[in-house]
């Protein structure tokens, strides 16, 4: 600890706590305080950068696009799952707790293995496109109430998130439900049957709770736990009968 | 690499051994689910869901229990409906009555969240239930205590 670590926090600086591990070492799971100067517009991520530039060059996160684009920077402040490129310091008080995603495997302090979230998704995943919207065309009405899922980041908050996911390691998990709702949607070339019978297996949709923390605290408004409500009602009518 | 004999780099097994699964904080991995931190409406009723749908299993074998005191003739039974009528031992049937009402009516919640009769209702479905819940478990307090 040094000087301005043993200062009192004032309102120009906030203490953080991160949580720390490295791999391999099993027993050395802890948290390291550090206290870092902050401006009212400063983000989680810079100052998390902030220690690792001035106090410990050892702190591993991840982060890329800076504006809540590619899903990297996801962790957990305070418990509560976010951004941090895009978390205002400010909205967070005076002591800040920074712990990586849960119920994703860790590789070392902030950095979660998103291969584990990834594998979780239909074996036909495809890669999201870019929104299609032709520049001549006449938006439908309605439109700003469209919620497409070519908005979600896959930065696996939806899964840190959800409270089943906590008791069973198994389930697939709000974002690849989603994911497979996406190519519902879409129908060019998925194989419905298939990604129903995936949806609808033990480990699948009717696992969820409806606890809507995937939505709670999805930023990009995906809607988790709609798509997976949404599943569910194609399963009830295709059961029924009634197939859309 | 291959000339030297060297065929992994050093470090290399342990950092493939995979890492640890976080369930918010350090502490038991099942705990995750009753944190309520940064947890919002949904989570909260989750985690109440879950203590209470484990606390009236509890109830049930303490209640069958409870009941087989009768095989030790009327006076253990009369003993024992003199220390279930005390006032500490009524707050407890409240307290039983309200788990009842919490998980009924928060399965009845999930039940038509999650069948699509009110997918976008799940707010608003709680709330109604706590409403019918708060106002049967005053009726049931009152009667309870009332009996007393």
């Amino acid at each position: 600890m040094d000087a301005m670590d043993a200062q009192q926090v004032t309102a120009d600086t906030r203490r953080f706590r991160i949580f720390r591990y490295k791999r391999g070492d099993e027993g050395g799971k802890h948290f390291d305080e550090f206290v870092v100067p902050v401006g009212p517009r400063t983000t989680l991520l810079e100052a998390l950068l902030w220690i690792q530039l001035h106090r410990d060059r050892s702190l591993a996160l991840r982060h890329s696009c800076l504006h809540a684009s590619c899903g990297t920077c996801g962790l957990l402040a305070n418990g509560r799952e976010a951004l941090a490129c895009v978390t205002p310091v400010s909205d967070l008080g005076d002591e800040i707790t920074v712990e990586p995603l849960a119920n994703i495997p860790v590789l070392t302090d902030l950095v979660s293995d998103m291969g584990a979230f990834y594998a979780r998704l239909p074996d036909r995943h495809p890669f999201l496109r870019a929104s299609e919207f032709l520049p001549d065309a006449d938006s439908p009405e309605g439109l700003s109430e469209y919620v497409r899922f070519e908005d979600c980041l896959e930065c696996g908050l939806c899964l840190s998130a959800c409270p089943v996911a906590s008791t069973s390691r198994d389930y697939v998990g709000p974002g690849a439900l989603t994911a497979a709702h996406r190519l519902l949607e879409d129908r060019r070339g998925a194989d419905e049957q298939a990604l129903l019978d995936w949806a609808a297996g033990p480990n699948g949709a009717w696992r969820c709770h409806a606890a809507y923390e995937c939505t709670e605290v999805c930023p990009a408004g995906a809607d988790p736990a709609g798509r997976i409500m949404a599943i569910r009602g194609e399963l009830l009518r295709r059961r029924n009968g009634s197939e859309r | 690499m291959s000339g030297t004999g060297v065929t992994e780099l050093p470090g290399a097994r342990e950092r493939a051994a995979p890492g640890p699964v976080l369930h918010k904080g350090i502490g038991p991995a099942p705990s995750g689910w009753l944190d309520p931190r940064g947890r919002s409406l949904g989570g909260r009723a989750f985690a109440l869901n879950r203590v209470t749908g484990l606390a009236l299993v509890l109830y049930l074998y303490l209640h069958l229990g409870v009941l087989s005191i009768l095989l030790f003739g009327a006076s253990a039974w009369d003993d024992l409906l003199g220390v279930a009528t005390s006032t500490a031992f009524l707050g407890l049937d409240v307290v039983l009555l309200f788990g009842l009402l919490f998980h009924g009516l928060n399965g009845i919640r999930v039940g038509l969240v999650g069948s699509g009769v009110a997918p976008d209702r799940q707010r608003v479905l709680f709330w109604a239930g706590a409403a019918v819940g708060g106002v049967v478990l005053a009726y049931g307090a009152f009667h309870v205590f009332g009996a007393g």
